[in-house]
Formats: C-alpha cells, structure tokens, sequence
C-alpha cells in the first residue's frame, strides 16, 4: 500500500485535537501551537497531493480501502478525483487559516481548538470518502462541534439561539438524506455502502425520481437551499469568527458537494427531472440574499447573506448537469470558500476591536487596519466577478453552463441571465460594506485601535494571495477540476 | 433451532447463572468478615467476581442447544446479551463505591448480583414458566434496590411505586401467558409457535382463539413493555429513576432494559411467530409513540435524572425499531444498541453520582461550570450526552444508523421518518444540559472536584468505548451479526 496521503490529511488534525486534550487544564499556548502543527501537516499534504495528482490519468486517485463494518458492506474507502482535490485543499487552507485568526482566544483554549480540528476532520473525510456510510458519519462529525464553538465562544446576545437553531436544521436535513441513503443501499441490492460500485447499480427511473428529491435537499440544507438557508445567517451571525469561516467556506461546499455526489451522481434520473424546477429555488438564493445584503447593516448578517448568494451560484452550476456548468461550481466552491472565509475573518477582526457590527457607525478603520482592508477589498472584488481573480472564472462558467442547459428546460438561459443581473447587486454591497467600514472619517472612538497581529496577516495573505494568483494563472485549477468532471459525467450517460 | 438437547453439558449451559449464585453467596460471607469502615471493598469483590464471568459468559463454555427438558436455551445471541447485563453489573458495582448511602453495604451488592441472575436467566429463558420465574427474580431484586435507602423519602416512595407497577404489570403478564398455555396446552416456547401455527392455519382470521391470541400478545407484551419501559407502560420510569439510589437507577435503565429486550426478541421470535404480522404493527406504533412521548416529555425535565427517565423511554423506543423489524439485522441492530446504550446511559449517570455526592442536588442547574471545574466529568457528560443523541464520532451514531438500517430493510420508511424526527427533538434537550455544562458560569467553578478512582475506572471505559465502538466498533458488531443471523 502506498503512503497514505488523505488518512494523514484527515487525521493529523484528529490527533492533534486529542493530544490537545490530554493536556494540563491550565495550558494557553500549547493547544494552539499544536493545533497550527496538526492543520499545517493537512495543509502541506494537501497542497502535495494538488500537484502530485495525475491529471493525465483523471479518475480517483489516493484510493485507500480498509474493512470498517463488513457486515453491511461498509469500508472505510478513500479517494479524489479532481474535484475533490480542490476541496481537501480549500479545507487546509481554510483550516490552518482558522486557527491562525483564533490566536487571541484565550478562554479554555485546549477546548476551543481541540473541537475547531475535529470540524476539520470532518469536513476533510466528507470531501473524500467514497463509501456512503462513512460519508454521512464524517458528514453529522461536524455539528457537535460547532454547537459547543458557538455557545460557548460565540456572540452573547444571539449564540444560543443561533447555534440550536444551525445545529437542529442541518442534523434533520442529514436525517432526511439518511433515509434516502439507506434506500438507495438496500433497492440497489449490491450489499455495499460503496458510491463507487453503488454509482454502477441500476435504479429504476421511478425510484430515482422518488428519493432524490429527499436526498438532495437534505443535504442541500446544508449548502443553504432556499427555503431552508434561514439558519445560516442566525449561526454565522453568533459564531465566533473562526468558526464561521469554515462554516461558510467549507461546510456549505460539503452540503454541496454530498449532495451532488449522493444525489445527483447515484440518482441521475432523479436530477435530470427535478434539476428544471429546482434551479427556481437556486435562482431564488442569489436574487434573495443578494438584495438583502444590500439592506442589511449587520457586518456579519451582509457577509452570511452574501455566502447565500453565492452557494445560489454553485447548486445553480451543478444543476445544468453538464460540464462547463459543475466545473464553474466547484471553482465557485473554491473562490467562494476562499472568500467567505476571508470575509468572516476581517469581520471578526473588526469586532473584536471595536464592538461594533452595525457598518453606518463604523468608518476609516483603513488607517488603523490596513491589512484587513486591502485582504477584504481583493476578497470583495473577486466576490462582485471582477476579471483577473478566481471568483471570475468560476462565475462565467456557471453562467455559460446555464446557458447551454437549455436541453434540459427551455427556461435555462433565462434563468442564467436573471441571475448573471443579480450578480452585479454583489458588486454594490460589497462597495458599500467596504466604504462604511474602511473609508470615510474615523470616529473618535477608535483611534486607539489595535492593528493587525503578524498570524492574522499571514492568514490573510495566504487566502488573498490565492485568489490572486488563482485569478491570473487559473490553468491548473480549472484544468485539474475539469477532469474530475469529466471522469464523473459519463454516469450520467454521456451527456 | 433449539433441537440439540444438552443432558450432561445442560450445567453449562447455565454456568454463567451458577456462578452468580456462587459469588452472592461469596460477597454476602465477605460482608461478614470485613469490619465496617473497609466494607467499601465489597464493590471491588463484585465487580471483579462479575468481570471473572462476564469472561466465561463470552469466552467459556458455549453449548447450544435446549437444557432442563427445554426451560433454557443456549444461543451465540443468548451469550452475548448475558454480557451485556453482566458488563452494566459491573459498572453499577464500581459506581456504587463512590455513592455514600450504599457503598459499604454487603447486601446490596447481593442483591445487585441477584438481580443479575435473573436477568441471565432471562436472556436465556425457552419456557413460559422459565421466563416468568426469571423476570420475577430481576423484578423483586430490583425492588429492593430502588427502595433500599430507607431514610429517604424518595427512595422509599420509588420502591413502592415500582413494586406496585411491576406487580400489576406482572400479573397482566402472567394472565396472557395462561392464555397461551390454554390455546397450546405447552409452556415451551417451541410447542407455543408450533400450536400457535397450526391454529392460525386452521381458522379464519375473525376466529375467536386466534383473537384470543392478539390479547394474549398485548397481556405478554404489558409485562415486557414495563421492563423496557415502552408507552404506556413507562408510567413509573420518572419517579422510580429519581427516587432510586443513583447507581441503582444505572443498573435498572441499562441492565433491567436490556433484559426486557433480550426476552422480547426471543419471545416474540421464538414463541409468537405465527403472530408476527400482529406485533410488528403494534410494535410500529408502540415505538412510534414510545420515542416521540419519551422526547416530548424529557424537554421541560429540570432534575437530569428525571430527564434521563424521559430520555432512557425515547431509547426503548428506538430500539424497539429494531425489534419491529424482525428480522437478523433488527435483532443485531438491537443488541449492538444495548452494548452502545449501556456504556453511554452509564457515563451520563456515573457524572451524576459524582456532582450529587458534591452538590447534594440532582438539577441541571448544578451542572454549570462543570467545564471548568472538571473537565474529565464535563467531556464524560458530553460524549454520553452526544452519543445518546446520536452524533458521529460517537457510538450512539452508528447504534442508530443500523436501527434505522434494519427498519428501512424490512420496509418501515414511515417508521424510520418518525425516529429521524425523534433524534432532532432529543438533541435539543442533550444540548441543553452540554450548554450547561460548558457555557454556563458558577461562583464555586473554581473549587477543585476529585474524582475517585472507581468512578475514574467506570467514566474511563465508558468513555472509551463510546469512542471506540462508533469508531472501530466492527468486531463487536460482527461478534453480534454471526449470533443474531443464527436465530433467522
């Protein structure tokens, strides 16, 4: 057996989460030297298997498969193709990001970063395993998490709330995919929990168009379908910064891309003949939350809305079902992931100095915290699709994607150009945080500010410099996503 | 099944029971030797004398086959539910150390040993009057323990509750099994189904004995539905398990359940098949109503042990999805969720012990600031708590994926739906106490909390393997999988 690159990914965070623990209570720099250690190993290891992943030969490659409960057919069966690789590597950066940013905790740290890499771990394990059973136990690993990060270390007036409320919606969700999990392992017959193998089963049309429907919004809970998306706001709202970083940046890519895989991947027909309607409830998302994040003066409601937009724009690439359109939504997943979670950083920066998120009493925090402003100017300009960064490319095929659906539904190329319209809302939100936030006078009250700290630059840097240099060389990126594309649309019968 | 008669090897059969017998006998002698003040070592005599034939239950001898002219049978299932009773026995005995009231009291380890008994003996029971005799001996050892702080109020007031119930309860029990012996003329299970059978062959389905067959089922199920505490017979659970010494109200929501489920799935198998389209239909809607009242009313609970009543008749009902299912994967479903139920429910209760012996008060208010004060007992609570919700990386998780597995197998989507529901409103009063227990600040937060070293023990293997068993848990699953497809 080969050396086990994604094992390591996925469990380095794991264990250093566990030695985190079995250390004294009274520890403060420990766990989160250990924690940066734990995410900085996924991170290398990550960004090696970007490069060392054979794009001539596509498919899925780093396949590693151990027995875990043969009784019912489920092994423990790892892998990527090309879209997966993109997204164990967004999760390290993001991951190693999110730890940088959380430096200044303070409050039972050993707690805190112990519990941020177990949501890690699970999301690296949800982008990854091949066997449906280990999916969904991956996948349902990151709730507990997060509802004890955002009560405990989340904003006072809303954490309680807002952290029930995520918890409860996206656990039902994953419930309702469960059961249409179970039946697609039972009707196929196969005695197997594995996608791959599952993927070569025969469904009848009637059983597809049946259980995708449970499937797919199941887990697009999770991606913010509209009408199910109102806890994402709520929870992203009362994290703690770190947490709605990963949140808005991986998690929602996991709702996505599970549900792409689950649903659309093992249930073709079902897609082809839900995918029509389905793409009104997505067009809803990025016209919705893109207005209101115009009105909203909430830092933190304007960016988890914006986030609601956005996964609008990925489920809409994967529902043209074909490839120009899942290539743009999995490197809407990339930009995007990169960018909420920049988003989220530099507004969590910017409260923890000021206490302030209503953006009409902010202003001129430019001069007290440069970093920040030119890391959210480049993240906001790749948000509104501006050319020369990676929010662009993926947004021009999702469109384009779209567009040549209209096999599909003749009401395709309509819906890509009311959305493309809605797109532009993005462009004027984003001035408009920006301009309230960073520009115009700095009120007194914050003139003693605390600049950045180095961490937090390096965070910074690393995620904008990513869309930067994404943005200008997308080669690699798009190229590698592409053939993972390619190796998984032949199941839907050569379209 | 069950054709082999074991005549010499029948000892063997139930050498698991004998030496229980051996060590009350052994326990109940030492308590007459030790001076008073080193009587706390009764629980370690228990709980190693209990791992001794917990190690011969799974490991020794292992006929099978029917013994004592067919009251007893010897099963790989049989075998494997034993040690799930014995391993609660020992826990409870380690918990029982650290609790004030009992821990140098001899006798009520025997008795928790007699109990024990019976409940071995249950799992094993082939016969009518075997079963009935069996359940006896657990229910009025269980008795005496809940009632066995004379002192207290509470306690006493649970004894007689408990007595009460489990009395009537019994009676109805023991009326539908004369019903079945009327329509069969046998009190082996064998002759049952096999009389059973060829009655339901013979008559239509209006027929009055067949009918009288569906009564017997709902009598036969009153008693077995008050041992796994299933709506409506789940009446005395909140006071009984409030009232009851702590580690007894450990024992009973672990051990005393799964016997009662252990007898269910043989009796209903074994006994009822004929009826089998009957009780799957009752079985649907009792486990449907069991876990969403159960949850429902585990909500408003302010006292963590009556929540945990509540909690502990919302699990009865999802495992009773598995029973429903009938089937080798239900049956497995429902056994590796009483090894996962076991651990966890004794996690949750060893914290209590702990915080009650501390604070005097059982409320859920006094959890706050445990996080800080204590984190071994605040993470302890918090994997129970999250494996009893069923999230992932916990046992509970894979427990509950199998439950609804089996379900979905045997076509119960709608019962399915119901749990998934269940296992959201659930959640939402096990975070509640985690908030508690993380989030919320005390003034004494500071002062230092020791944990004993049996409660160390106990909370340790608990916690482990609620980790281990939703993480690497196949070799147990596979140990349960082989045994339950033998019954099918």
């Amino acid at each position: 057996m080969s050396f086990p690159f994604l094992s390591i990914i996925i469990f380095a965070p794991a264990v250093a989460a566990v030695l985190i623990l079995l250390l004294p209570k009274d520890r403060q720099a420990e766990p989160k030297v250990l924690a940066a250690v734990g995410s900085f190993i996924s991170l290398v290891l990550a960004f090696w298997v970007f490069l060392a992943y054979q794009r001539e030969t596509g498919g899925y490659q780093f396949v590693e498969q151990l027995p875990w409960l043969p009784a019912i057919g489920s092994s423990y069966h790892v892998g990527v193709n090309g879209m997966g690789v993109m997204l164990v590597l967004l999760n390290g950066i993001l991951l190693f990001s999110a730890v940088l940013t959380s430096w200044h905790v303070d409050d039972r740290p050993r707690e805190f970063f112990a519990l941020l890499l177990l949501m890690g771990v699970g999301v690296f394990g949800a982008f990854t395993l091949l066997d449906l059973f280990l999916l969904v136990f991956f996948y349902e690993l990151v709730l507990f998490p997060i509802y004890i990060l955002i009560v405990n270390w989340g904003w006072k007036p809303l954490r309680e709330y807002g952290a029930m409320k995520l918890t409860l919606y996206l656990l039902l969700g994953s419930l309702v995919a469960v059961v249409g999990v179970l039946a697609v392992y039972f009707t196929s017959g196969l005695q197997t929990f594995d996608m791959v193998a599952l993927q070569g089963a025969t469904f009848s049309v009637e059983f597809q168009r049946t259980w995708f429907l449970p499937i797919f919004l199941g887990f697009g809970v999770l991606a913010s379908l509209w009408p199910f998306y109102s806890w994402s706001p709520d929870g992203y709202a009362a994290a703690p910064a770190a947490v709605s970083m990963l949140h808005a940046g991986v998690l929602k890519n996991v709702g996505a891309f599970t549900a792409f895989r689950v649903a659309m991947l093992l249930l073709p027909d079902g897609a082809r003949f839900w995918m029509p309607y389905l793409v009104f409830l997505m067009a809803v998302n990025v016209i919705y939350a893109t207005f209101v994040a115009l009105i909203h003066t909430d830092l933190k409601y304007i960016i988890g809305f914006a986030s609601v937009a956005h996964m609008g724009i990925v489920l809409m690439g994967f529902a043209a079902m074909n490839e120009l359109g899942w290539t743009g939504a999995v490197t809407q997943m990339f930009a995007h992931g990169i960018i909420a979670a920049m988003s989220f950083a530099i507004v969590g920066m910017v409260y923890d100095r000021t206490h302030e998120r209503d953006i009409r009493k902010l202003g001129g925090l430019i001069r007290k915290l440069p970093q920040p402003a030119v890391a959210l100017i480049v993240a906001g300009l790749a948000s509104m699709g501006m050319p020369g960064l990676l929010g662009f490319i993926a947004e021009v095929q999702v469109f384009m994607g779209l567009w040549r659906a209209a096999n599909l539904a003749p009401w395709f190329p309509a819906i890509a150009i009311v959305s493309a319209v809605g797109v532009l809302g993005t462009a004027a939100y984003i001035l408009r945080l920006i301009q309230h936030v960073f520009f115009g006078e700095l009120k007194p009250q914050f003139s003693d500010l605390q600049p950045a700290g180095p961490l937090d630059t390096v965070a910074l840097a690393l995620m904008g410099g990513i869309l930067i240099v994404g943005g200008f060389f997308p080669g690699p990126i798009v190229e590698i996503i592409q053939r993972g594309v390619q190796s998984v649309l032949t199941l839907l019968g050569g379209a | 099944m069950g054709n082999t008669v074991l005549n010499a090897n029948g000892f063997l059969a139930i050498l698991p029971e004998i030496l229980l017998l051996l060590l009350a006998v052994v326990v109940l002698a030492v308590d007459l030797a030790l001076p008073k003040e080193r009587k706390r070592a009764l629980g370690v005599w228990t709980a190693g004398g209990l791992v001794i034939i917990l190690a011969v239950a799974l490991w020794g001898p292992a006929p099978t086959g029917v013994a004592f002219g067919g009251l007893v049978v010897a099963d790989g299932l049989g075998r494997l539910l034993r040690a799930v009773f014995l391993l609660g026995g020992v826990l409870a005995a380690l918990m029982s150390m650290d609790f004030r009231p009992l821990r140098q009291d001899g006798p009520y380890y025997g008795v928790l040993i007699f109990s024990l008994m019976g409940m071995c003996l249950m799992a094993v029971a082939h016969d009518l009057v075997m079963l009935y005799v069996a359940m006896e001996l657990t229910s009025i050892s269980a008795y005496v323990l809940v009632g066995y702080l004379k002192e207290s109020p509470l306690s006493t007031e649970a004894g007689v509750k408990y007595f009460l119930f489990g009395a009537f309860s019994s009676a109805v029990m023991l009326y539908g099994l004369s019903l079945f012996f009327g329509m069969t003329g046998g009190t082996g299970y064998g002759q049952v189904a096999a009389m059973l059978q060829q009655v339901v062959a013979m008559i239509s389905v209006s027929a009055a004995p067949f009918n009288l067959g569906i009564v017997g089922l709902m009598m036969v199920l009153v008693g077995f539905g008050f041992k796994v505490a299933m709506v409506p017979m789940h009446f005395w659970t909140p006071d009984v398990y409030q009232g009851a010494p702590t580690p007894v109200t450990a024992f009973i929501s672990v051990a005393s359940k799964a016997a009662g489920f252990a007898v269910l799935l043989r009796a209903l198998n074994f006994m009822l098949p004929a009826l089998g389209n009957e009780w799957t239909v009752l079985l649907v809607a009792i486990s449907a109503v069991t876990m969403t009242l159960g949850n429902l009313f585990a909500i408003p609970q302010r006292n963590i042990k009556r929540m945990l009543a509540y909690s502990s008749v919302a699990q009865a009902g999802y495992i009773l999805i598995g029973v429903a299912a009938g089937s080798a994967l239900g049956a497995a479903a429902v056994a590796f969720y009483l090894v996962i139920y076991t651990v966890t429910n004794i996690a949750a209760f060893g914290v209590v012990v702990l915080i009650s012996n501390l604070t005097g008060s059982e409320d859920i208010g006094t959890f706050a600031g445990l996080s800080r004060r204590s984190p071994f007992l605040a993470w302890s609570l918090m994997l129970a708590l999250f494996s009893l919700g069923g999230v992932p990386p916990f046992a509970g998780f894979v427990g509950k994926l199998i439950l609804f597995a089996a379900a979905v197998q045997s076509g119960l989507i709608a019962l399915v739906a119901f749990g998934a529901v269940n296992v959201v409103i659930s959640l939402f009063y096990y975070l509640n106490v985690v908030k508690v227990v993380f989030q919320r600040r005390s003034e004494d937060e500071e002062a230092p909390l020791a944990v004993p070293v049996p409660s160390r023990w106990v909370l340790g293997f608990s916690m482990a393997a609620i980790v281990l068993l939703g993480i690497v848990g196949a070799p147990v699953f596979n140990l349960i999988w082989q045994a339950s497809a033998g019954w099918f």
